[in-house]
């Protein structure tokens, strides 16, 4: 799974299956990021609060 | 007694009833809690699982679920990236379905496999040629997402939508919705298709075995592609259950016309494509591993009556009538409809999986049949119990209807 | 993965020779016992039951004075191409070991999902329904096998070619100096125990050895050759009936072997006949 792990080969094949997966998993992890980052703005007043 | 929990504006059965109502999704619960146990420790000696049925009940279960599951991305998909505004109103029973699926799934996985405590092995220890951990790796991800997908909705319950804090996350989540479904859609299109590619890829086993391109085989595609036919009528069949039992009507017709309609293209090019990959295999994969079509169904009680009932009576029939806007628009025919459709699925998985392994390969080898035990029922049922309760559950404590105050105005 | 083991070094594999085989069931029994397979107080339950090395009884279906019965003893065919299980595997506890050319299994690594019994066309795979079980008082604990480790329960085993003794056979060429083993030096205990010698172990890449021979034998033939999964398994029979089911064919397509070769002062007969 990462490269600490006894299977890792840094060949082609683990390069696109990880790259993919963490770059699924980084855009998840991002988007929660900014959503807690907007929230807290808006809570202490730095941002309008957005309703839709 | 749980009025302050409910949503504004609807009516909802008094809390005795509510209960009355979730007892025999209690029972579900607690027999499949049992089987559980047992399962875990005793060990898997506890189901009819053999030798020769490594694969049996609890997977036709897992895929059968995480296909009909799909309605949830595919649905997402539609809203946020094709730009079907209509289908917001159905997307939020689809989230929950999906993420009922899923963690459903997760849970009989982790009964399923002998070592439970290692099941983290898949992640860490990954032989990322083996199809069985892209699944594992994409639908453990796509759980995640469905679960900040479902987020926004439970936090507009009324008691927590007061706190401003969680108003304002759910808010912020639901503007930023399109980047996780879109995530999604990735995902699932890969675990779909790995669950597919997972008995393609057994080219030592002619009745799986299918050819393919570049590492995948054709029934990568086939699956993802079944999996978005059926999906979108699982959740259709879903909200119809729930305006039956509520009696209620809770989904704008134009959503679901709007959605049955687009399965019924789906499953009819579906339809197209698994034939023509049916007639490759009956003509390639098979005669080249020495076999004709009949040899598969020599013994035992699984027919060519499985292939031909899932292709015409569950293929073919439901696609015809989805397409047809008269047959659409009658009720009673669209659900006719969408239970072929969704049979359609599971028969294929159960072919796919339970039917690949009762076939012997090797010329002199036997024969051996299967039934589950009470424990396999017990967990697969206990899926059936949680879906209820916890689809039950949302219904009456969040909004998950957009529409329903409109469609249903209170007039006391 | 993709690579076939011809580049490793060596390539163990064994030649079976059905028309010697007498459906005794020691190789069975002496598996079980060098590799410390767990028994069950029902041993009948077939499906369940672990057995590395299993006896197939065959008939020629034909009625009494012309029916004839074989057997068909199978071990894990150690897949030479691509073996159908190693690239199923999700946590790497199997591989091909490209220097041997064995199949191995990682008890401890596996977890038990049980796709590469799936996937696996000659069922050679066995999973630990129940803990591993030892008749006590009987005697049995005392013929334990102390080299190999005993499988917990919820894992997939399978024949490894008794690996441990390779081990033991390296291990005793290297505290003699030497680098390379001798033909015999590393045999599996179902062909030591074959009272019949109806199996033959040894490296099928060196042309010196008996196992490497015979495998090149007009008779000889492999379990499902044409899926493609190369076993380095061979089995041996001059009777066509018999090599007839080791395939799945069309109408047609079985071509009987006719030539008289150089092996023929070996225990066959005539060739290409269909009856003793």
């Amino acid at each position: 799974m990462t490269p600490l792990s006894f299977e890792w080969q840094w060949n082609v094949e683990y390069i696109i299956f990880f790259g993919l997966l963490y770059i699924a998993l980084g855009v998840v992890s991002v988007g929660l990021v900014v959503v807690v980052i907007k929230t807290a703005l808006q809570v202490f007043g730095f941002m309008r609060e957005r309703h839709f | 007694m749980d009025s302050p929990l409910l949503p504004e504006g609807v009516k909802r059965c008094s809390p005795a009833k509510f209960l009355f109502w979730t007892l025999p999704w209690f029972l579900l619960l607690a027999w499949g809690g049992l089987s559980a146990f047992l399962c875990l420790y005793k060990g898997l000696n506890q189901t009819n699982m053999s030798n020769i049925f490594a694969f049996a009940l609890w997977i036709v279960f897992d895929l059968a679920i995480i296909a009909l599951g799909a309605g949830a991305f595919f649905t997402g998909f539609l809203v946020y990236i094709v730009g079907k505004k209509e289908l917001k109103n159905i997307l939020n029973a689809a989230v929950i379905i999906g993420f009922i699926c899923y963690s459903a799934a997760i849970v009989m996985l982790g009964i399923d496999i002998g070592q439970p405590l290692r099941g983290w092995f898949i992640f860490w220890h990954a032989n990322i040629h083996s199809m069985l951990v892209e699944v594992s790796f994409c639908i453990t991800a796509y759980l995640m997402v469905l679960g900040i997908e479902f987020i926004p909705n439970i936090l507009e319950n009324r008691k927590l939508a007061e706190i401003r804090e969680f108003r304002l996350f759910g808010h912020s989540l639901h503007h930023i919705m399109g980047v996780f479904a879109a995530t999604g859609v990735f995902l699932s299109f890969f675990h779909q298709g790995s669950l597919g590619g997972m008995f393609g890829v057994m080219y030592a086993r002619p009745f799986a075995a299918r050819e393919g391109f570049y590492i995948w085989p054709w029934t990568f595609f086939l699956f993802i592609y079944s999996s978005i036919a059926a999906g979108p009528c699982f959740t259709i069949l879903c909200t119809k259950l729930t305006e039956l039992i509520t009696r209620k009507k809770l989904v704008p017709n134009n959503a679901v016309q709007t959605l049955a309609k687009i399965s019924g293209w789906l499953l009819a090019s579906y339809m197209v494509l698994k034939i023509i990959d049916t007639l490759g295999w009956i003509y390639g994969v098979v005669p080249r591993a020495g076999l004709t079509f009949m040899d598969f169904f020599r013994e035992g009680p699984y027919g060519v009556w499985m292939m031909v009932a899932e292709i015409i009576v569950f293929g073919v029939l439901p696609a015809i009538m989805l397409l047809s806007p008269k047959a659409r628009e009658s009720e009673g025919l669209l659900i006719i409809a969408c239970l072929l459709n969704c049979t359609g699925i599971v028969f294929n998985r159960f072919l796919f999986i339970v039917v690949t392994l009762a076939i012997p390969v090797m010329p002199f080898d036997r024969f051996w049949s299967y039934l589950p035990t009470w424990q396999e029922w017990g967990i697969a049922m206990a899926v059936v119990g949680y879906g209820f309760l916890l689809f039950s559950a949302a219904y009456r404590y969040l909004p998950v209807f957009p529409k329903e105050r409109e469609l249903n105005p209170v007039t006391e | 993965m993709k690579k076939g083991s011809d580049q490793g070094k060596h390539k163990y594999g064994m030649v079976i020779d059905l028309d010697k085989c007498t459906g005794c069931g020691t190789c069975m029994i002496a598996c079980a016992s060098e590799n410390n397979v767990s028994v069950r107080p029902d041993q009948s339950d077939k499906e369940r039951a672990i057995t590395w090395m299993c006896l197939y009884k065959i008939t020629n279906g034909k009625e009494f004075p012309h029916t004839e019965v074989s057997y068909f003893p199978r071990p894990c065919m150690h897949c030479d191409n691509n073996p159908p299980c190693v690239s199923v595997c999700v946590a790497t506890a199997t591989k091909l070991d490209f220097n041997t050319g064995i199949v191995s299994q990682i008890y401890t690594r596996c977890i038990g999902c049980r796709y590469c019994q799936a996937a696996c066309p000659y069922g050679s795979r066995y999973f630990n329904w129940w803990h591993a079980y030892f008749p006590k008082g009987k005697g049995l604990e005392r013929y334990l096998t102390p080299e190999v480790s005993p499988r917990m329960r919820g894992v997939v085993e399978k024949c490894t070619f008794c690996h441990q003794r390779l081990m033991r056979a390296k291990n005793q060429a290297y505290a003699e100096g030497r680098r390379e083993l001798e033909e015999g030096e590393y045999v599996t205990a179902c062909a030591e125990a074959c009272p019949a010698q109806a199996i033959t172990f040894g490296d099928l890449n060196n042309h010196e050895h008996q196992v490497s021979k015979l495998s090149k034998h007009p008779y000889a033939f492999r379990l499902l050759e044409r899926l493609g999964t190369q076993p380095k398994v061979y089995y041996m029979s001059s009777r066509d009936w018999v090599r007839r089911q080791a395939e799945n064919l069309l109408p047609g397509e079985y071509k009987p072997v006719i030539n008289k070769t150089w092996m023929e002062e070996e225990w066959s007969t005539r060739p290409g006949r269909d009856e003793f």
